[in-house]
This record gives C-alpha cells, structure tokens and sequence, in this order.
C-alpha cells in the first residue's frame, strides 16, 4: 500500500511537471511542430539563418503580397470597401436573380475584436441591402474556431436547400476545403472571405493583401528608423497559427535584409507575460524597436517602458484602438499595420453584386493601408467615443447607425 | 496513527513552533517517545529542514537568484529588486491559495478561470468610473466566495474529485466569460484601479521602490502563516492527511475543505486585483495560472497527497519559477525551445528531491515494531485514507 501510494504520488507530481511544461506551450494551439523544429536550429538569438529556415515563408507569396501592398486600386478611394485590383472578372449572369436572395453564412468565429468588429459592419450593411431588396435575409451559423462546426455547418446549409448563396469565413482553408467543394457543387455562387478556402472553386475570394504585407509594413517601418545592427524585439502570439506565422515569417525577412538583430518572444498574447518580458529586456541593454504580430500585445509593451522609467522606443502595432490611443497618450514613434475589417462588408457586396447581374473580381483584393503618425488625428477623430476593441479599418462611416452602433458595440 | 498527524523535526514540515513538535528523540529504552515541550536547537532544525524538500526549495531559489543577478546586475539597482517581487506577487498568491487545498487534501484546477473572470468583470463594470472601484471589489469577492462553496460542495458532499469538480466549475466560469464577453473585454478599467497592480510608494530609503502588490503579498504571507498555525490550519492539515482520523475526532471535514476552496478563490481574485493593474484587462490573464500554482506549492515540497508541508515553501516555489522564467529571458534561449526548456527544469528541480527522498526512506526500517520517530515519512495510515 505504501509503496503504491509513493509511487501515485510521484507519478501525479510528475504529471504535474508535464502538464506545466503543456500549459506552458499552451500558447501553441495547434503546436506546428514543423515551424518549431525549423527555427529551433540552436539556443541564442534569431538570426538569420533562422529566418532562412522559416518553413513559413514563401517568396512567391512574399513578392506579390509586395507589389500589391503599395499597388494602385480601382475605384474610389474614399470608398475602399469596393476597391480592387485589375484582373479577372465572374460573369454575373448565371447567378442574377429577379427576388431579393438568402444568403447562409458560415463565419469561422467571433472570437477576437477584429472578428467582431467586421461582423457588426456586416450587419450594417445587410440593413442596407434589405432595404434595396436585394438580400432578404442573412442565415448565419458561427463555428467556433472549430473546422468540424464549421464543415457541419456548411452542410446543414446545403442539405437545408434554400440558400441564394453561401458566404464562408473558412477557420482553417485545408479542413474545410472539402465542405466548400460541396457548398460550389450546388451551383449557388460561393463567396469566401478573409482566410483561403483551400480550393478554388469559389465564385469570389474576397480579402485584404495579406498577413505577409502586414509584417512587411510595420517591419519595413523600423527598418527605416532604425539603423544597420540595431536590436529588435519581436512579440509573437502562438507559433504554427497561420495569420501569424505569416506576418512574422515576413517581419523577419525584412530585419534580416536591413541588418537589424531580433530577439523574439511567444507571448500568448498574455499582458503579464509581455511586461515581464519587455522588462528583463529593458534590463539585458539596448531595445531600439518592438514589433508585435498583434494589436493586443503593444499596450503592455508600451506600459513596460513607463513603469520602469526609461524612454519608450518604437512599438509598432495594429488599428486597434487601444492601441492608437496608446499611441497618441504616450507620443511614441508609432505604426500600425492594418488587416482590412471592411472586407466583412465587402463580402455581403459581392453577393448582393452576384444576385442583380453585376460582375465582380474573380480575386477580389482589397487595400490594405497602414495608420502612420500622419493620419493618426483623423483616424482618432473618426472613432471618438469608439471602444478599445473597435477598429480603424472597421468602414461604416458611411453606414447607417454610424457611429452609434460601433460605439454600443452590441454583437448582432 | 498519531505519528502520521504530528510532526516531527525529522518530517519535512518545517513549522514545529506550535509547541506540538513532539521532538521524540527517542531515549534508549523508552518504547514510546515522550513529549518534552521543548524544541531542538535552531541549528539542528535548521540542518533537518534544509535537507526536505521543504528547505531545500530555498536552496534552489538562492542558487536561482545567484544567477539571474549574475546575468542582470541591474537587478540590485534601486527598486528594481522589489519590482520583481512584485510581478511575482500575483502566481505567489494564487500559489497560497493553491496551498491551503492541497494541504486539505484536494485540488483547485479553477484558478485560472477565476482569475480571468474576474479581470474581466473588473473590466467591463469598473470602467473609467472611479465611484466603481468599492462596490465591484465587493462583487467579486462575493463571486469568489459563491465559487469557493461551489468547489468545495461538488467535491465534499457529491463527492467528485476535486480535480474532476474544479475542472468542471474551471470550464463554467470560462465559458461564461466567454459568454458575456464574446472573448474580448472592453478594455481597461480607470487607472486609479489599475494602481493596486501598478504603482508602489517612491522613495522609501534602501528600497527605493514600493510597489503595493509587494505590500499586498506581504500582508497574505503573515496572514496565511497565522492561518496554518490556528486551529483551522492544524485540523486542515489533518483533515489532508487522514481525513477518516479527523472526522473521528468529531470535526466537519467538509467544512473544513469548503473553507479551503474559499480560500483559494479568494487568493484568486487578490492575484486578479493584482493583474489587472500589472498587466491589464484580457481574457488571456490567468490562464495556466493553477498548473503553475500547483508546480510551485509541490516545488515547495508540499505533498500532493495533503496533510504536510510549509506554506513557506510554496511560496519560494512560485518565486522559483519566476526567477526561472526570467534567468531564460537572460539566457537569450530561443523561443521555440523555451517551453521545452522551462518544462525540463521543473522536472528535474521537481524529481531530483524526491528521488533523494526515496532513498532516504529504504534505508529507514520500514517495520519498525513501534510507529516511532524512525518511521514517520507520514506514509503510515493509509488505510482509511479514503477523502470525504
């Protein structure tokens, strides 16, 4: 008896011991081991052999996400919602319908600001497409951050029989690539939005430039303040999760190329973390820039500098507002990288476009304009009264409800 | 049977100030040690303790913090040394709590969750309404409470594991977090809250720096030092260790446990008091928070199996890991590497002891004809051991 019970003890304390070092790596939804192995060449610093053993980056995606980050779209620009860049064109005619259409929509999650605050334009802009009757009514069914919800959902949506049209905000383009085939299979127009479906089926893919174009922005941003051998710190959210494995993937090929030193963090994201990070490196010497692969994760970053009494460097982050108005409090050299929210709306356009016969892009990309220190007053003036978790490139300023509506910021 | 219950300067339970000590140097002769009132020398007592994992955790931390100010000499600039005890402070006082239901015999998976749901409740009605402030302190406590009594209900009377039944209540608290939030808080309530977590009193000679949550973590150390020593601590112990002996003695062990997980969630809303102003308002804050807690209480030698340990120990537990996590930020290891990394070491500052341990106890006689002195490693009564 004694003797089992050493020995549960034991094993539970080790179980203990494992769990930690889990929970620890819990940052790591999905744990790409791939990305870990890659990077994990030697203990040390990023360098830049590190960059080059990145299974993330793709030069191909790198180059076209370049060109068309700082290309010239069509259409107004006071309405970027409905720019696009010049190519192939669907013919709308298969899809025109003479009755408003219903629309099923499989959405991915509403589990971050950026989600919701797309999803609350959306909304905006379904009022506005009842009221043209063209759209009668927007089934939606939120998977979660779960691909099985969301292959489920797809074929509740098919077997259900009376949808116009599907809109998928796919959780993970390979998982649900299967599910879409057989959303296009019923020949009703799919349009997908932000995250790849893993096929090309689709009737539209509609999204902003990319995760890489976001990670060169702000990256390209401290390359060009900062000088040759500067150091750097990186704060990333969770390896092997695509959005940001691209943004950091691209990050690091620009301080590579610029000769700058990174020291990068996985964070979780978690406030605590981050300052304590941020702290010992205040400590270690000489931080010359952070760049985040989050919004979130500047707002502790920049608290860090303050408590510890030292000059707050560049801290790059995202549209977010929390972090903008961080930004304007503290006077930092700032840069925010944008992830279009608008393409929420954009996507229930394309529909709205595809039931009354007009034609849209096959690729439908959208700008992807960062905030600099130039327009940060106008960009704050817009969201006054907005919460933290709105953001800037939510475009409904031309909605009804504006600014009410965001500044309640109720989910529908 | 009594063996197991007192504690002995041999045991790796280093508060024998009570005056229960039974420091039972058996005489030669004697058949049963006898009670003599007095304590050993502090010498002795202190080269007892330092080889239990109980004392030996400050060796670690000692080492530990030999080298992280070896790696940062800043460390020893003006209040920089009490700005680390105060990011410390939160995971030490979730460690606290974390304590007193081990010792009962149990375990709190739902401190995380707690932890997260009271960031965003403070969160979300504090807001920048300074007014606020006292009556959502008020709230959650109430929460904390309503918790702790849930644990500990599910676990005592319905009879649930404790690890099944916090894990349990763990994924309610979240999932109403995550219910009324959507998975993102509005944002960070006024700074005069954030203070608490924040700032610190300036200009303290020597120190420097202040910070309040070093004050706050003080303040909980003597009060929970107190606590072990009262009545309720020694029966709480007793209670982890042969809950069927204690019931026999006519006390209410569920209540006893109850009180327990009362405890711990309050531990948990101080740490999340703490939090908001350190870090700030997400639903990310305090999750891991229990595993890192039990890692600590158990790095200090504290038994997972309840009834020993010195709450003490488990708070230099969670200063280890901290120290830890920091030493790897100075070490520059590579970030795909750290969580493999963190976790080998814990695993080894976690077996080393206990495999010492072990050895210790197969050179003692296992059958000694009398439970004397020799034999209490607190292993014996096992039968009866069953918890409820």
């Amino acid at each position: 008896m004694t003797v089992q019970k050493r020995i549960l003890t034991r094993t539970v304390v080790l179980a203990t011991g494992a769990a930690l070092a889990v929970s620890l790596a819990g940052c790591a939804p999905g744990g790409n081991t791939g990305a870990a192995g890659g990077a994990g060449a030697g203990a040390g610093d990023s360098s830049s052999t590190a960059a080059a053993a990145n299974p993330w980056f793709d030069q191909a995606q790198f180059d076209t996400e370049d060109t068309q980050r700082t290309a010239s779209f069509e259409g107004d620009p006071s309405q970027p919602y409905l720019q696009y860049l010049k190519g192939d064109m669907v013919d709308a005619s298969a899809y025109k319908l003479d009755r408003a259409g219903k629309v099923c929509f499989s959405n991915a999650a509403l589990s971050n600001t950026w989600r919701q605050t797309g999803w609350i334009t959306m909304n905006q802009q379904l009022q506005v497409l009842k009221d043209q009757g063209v759209i009668s009514q927007l089934e939606t069914r939120n998977a979660q951050d779960s691909d099985d919800t969301q292959v489920a959902d797809i074929d509740y949506f098919i077997s259900e029989g009376d949808c116009d049209g599907y809109i998928i905000a796919p959780n993970s383009p390979q998982a649900t690539a299967s599910a879409v085939q057989r959303a296009c299979d019923t020949g009703k127009p799919v349009v997908i939005f932000d995250r790849g479906a893993g096929t090309d089926c689709e009737t539209s893919f509609v999204h902003s430039v990319g995760g890489m174009a976001w990670g060169m922005d702000s990256a390209g941003f401290i390359a060009g303040k900062v000088g040759d051998g500067a150091h750097v710190v990186a704060l990333r959210t969770a390896p092997g999760v695509d959005v940001f494995e691209q943004r950091w993937a691209a990050a690091q090929h620009v301080f590579d190329d610029a000769g700058i030193q990174v020291t990068d963090y996985i964070t979780g994201a978690d406030p605590s973390k981050i300052k304590s990070t941020i702290t010992d490196e205040i400590a270690k010497g000489k931080v010359d820039a952070v760049w985040v692969d989050l919004g979130d994760q500047a707002v502790p970053a920049i608290e860090a500098f303050e408590d510890a009494g030292v000059d707050i460097p560049i801290v790059t982050g995202e549209d977010n507002l929390a972090y903008l108005r961080a930004w304007k409090d503290t006077g930092i050299d700032g840069f925010a990288s944008v992830y279009s929210a608008y393409q929420w709306r954009t996507a229930l356009i394309a529909m709205g476009d595809l039931f009354q016969g007009t034609d849209i892009p096959k690729d439908w990309v959208l700008p992807q304009i960062p905030v600099t220190g130039d327009e940060l007053d106008a960009v704050l003036k817009t969201n006054d009264g907005m919460p933290d978790g709105q953001y800037a490139s939510f475009g409904g300023e031309d909605l009804p409800g504006f600014p009410q509506v965001w500044q309640d910021r109720v989910m529908p | 049977m009594t063996a197991t219950i007192t504690t002995g300067p041999g045991n790796n339970n280093g508060n024998n100030g009570n005056g229960n000590g039974t420091n039972a140097t058996p005489t030669r002769g004697d058949a049963v040690p006898r009670y003599t009132g007095r304590r050993s020398p502090l010498a002795q007592r202190f080269r007892r303790g330092i080889v239990t994992p109980g004392g030996a955790v400050f060796v670690l931390l000692a080492l530990l913090l030999a080298a992280l100010f070896a790696l940062n000499p800043q460390l020893a600039g003006e209040g920089q040394f009490t700005r680390f005890i105060g990011r410390t402070a939160p995971i030490a006082i979730v460690a606290l709590g974390q304590y007193f239901v081990i010792l009962s015999g149990e375990l709190d998976l739902s401190m995380g969750a707690v932890i997260s749901a009271q960031v965003v409740l403070a969160g979300n009605l504090i807001g920048q309404d300074a007014g606020m402030i006292l009556p959502v302190l008020a709230l959650m406590i109430l929460v904390a409470l309503v918790v702790g009594l849930v644990n500990g209900l599910i676990v005592t009377f319905l009879r649930v594991p404790s690890f099944i039944a916090t894990l349990g209540t763990a994924l309610v608290i979240s999932g109403l977090t995550f219910y009324s939030t959507g998975g993102a808080p509005s944002g960070n309530p006024t700074d005069a809250f954030r203070a608490i977590g924040r700032s610190g009193i300036d200009g303290i000679p020597v120190l420097g720096f202040l910070p309040f949550s070093v004050i706050v973590l003080a303040v909980l150390i003597v009060l929970a030092v107190l606590l072990v020593r009262s009545p309720f601590g020694r029966m709480l112990a007793a209670a982890g260790d042969n809950s069927r002996a204690t019931a026999l003695t006519g006390a209410s062990v569920a209540f006893l446990r109850i009180r327990a997980f009362a405890i711990s969630a309050i531990a948990s809303t101080v740490a999340a008091v703490l939090l908001i102003g350190y870090a700030g308002v997400s639903p990310v804050v305090g999750q891991g928070y229990e595993f890192t807690a039990i890692t600590a209480v158990v790095l200090g030698g504290v038994a997972l199996s309840g009834g020993r340990g010195w709450v003490l120990s488990a708070v230099a537990g969670a200063f280890v890991l901290e120290v830890l996590f920091s030493l790897l930020d100075f070490a520059g290891v590579a970030s795909t590497w750290r969580p493999a990394v963190q976790g080998a070491i814990i695993l080894v500052a976690l077996g080393v002891p206990l495999i010492r341990w072990a050895r210790l106890r197969t050179i003692v006689p296992r059958r000694a004809p009398q439970g004397g002195a020799a034999h209490h490693t607190g292993t014996g009564s096992v039968a009866g051991r069953r918890k409820g």
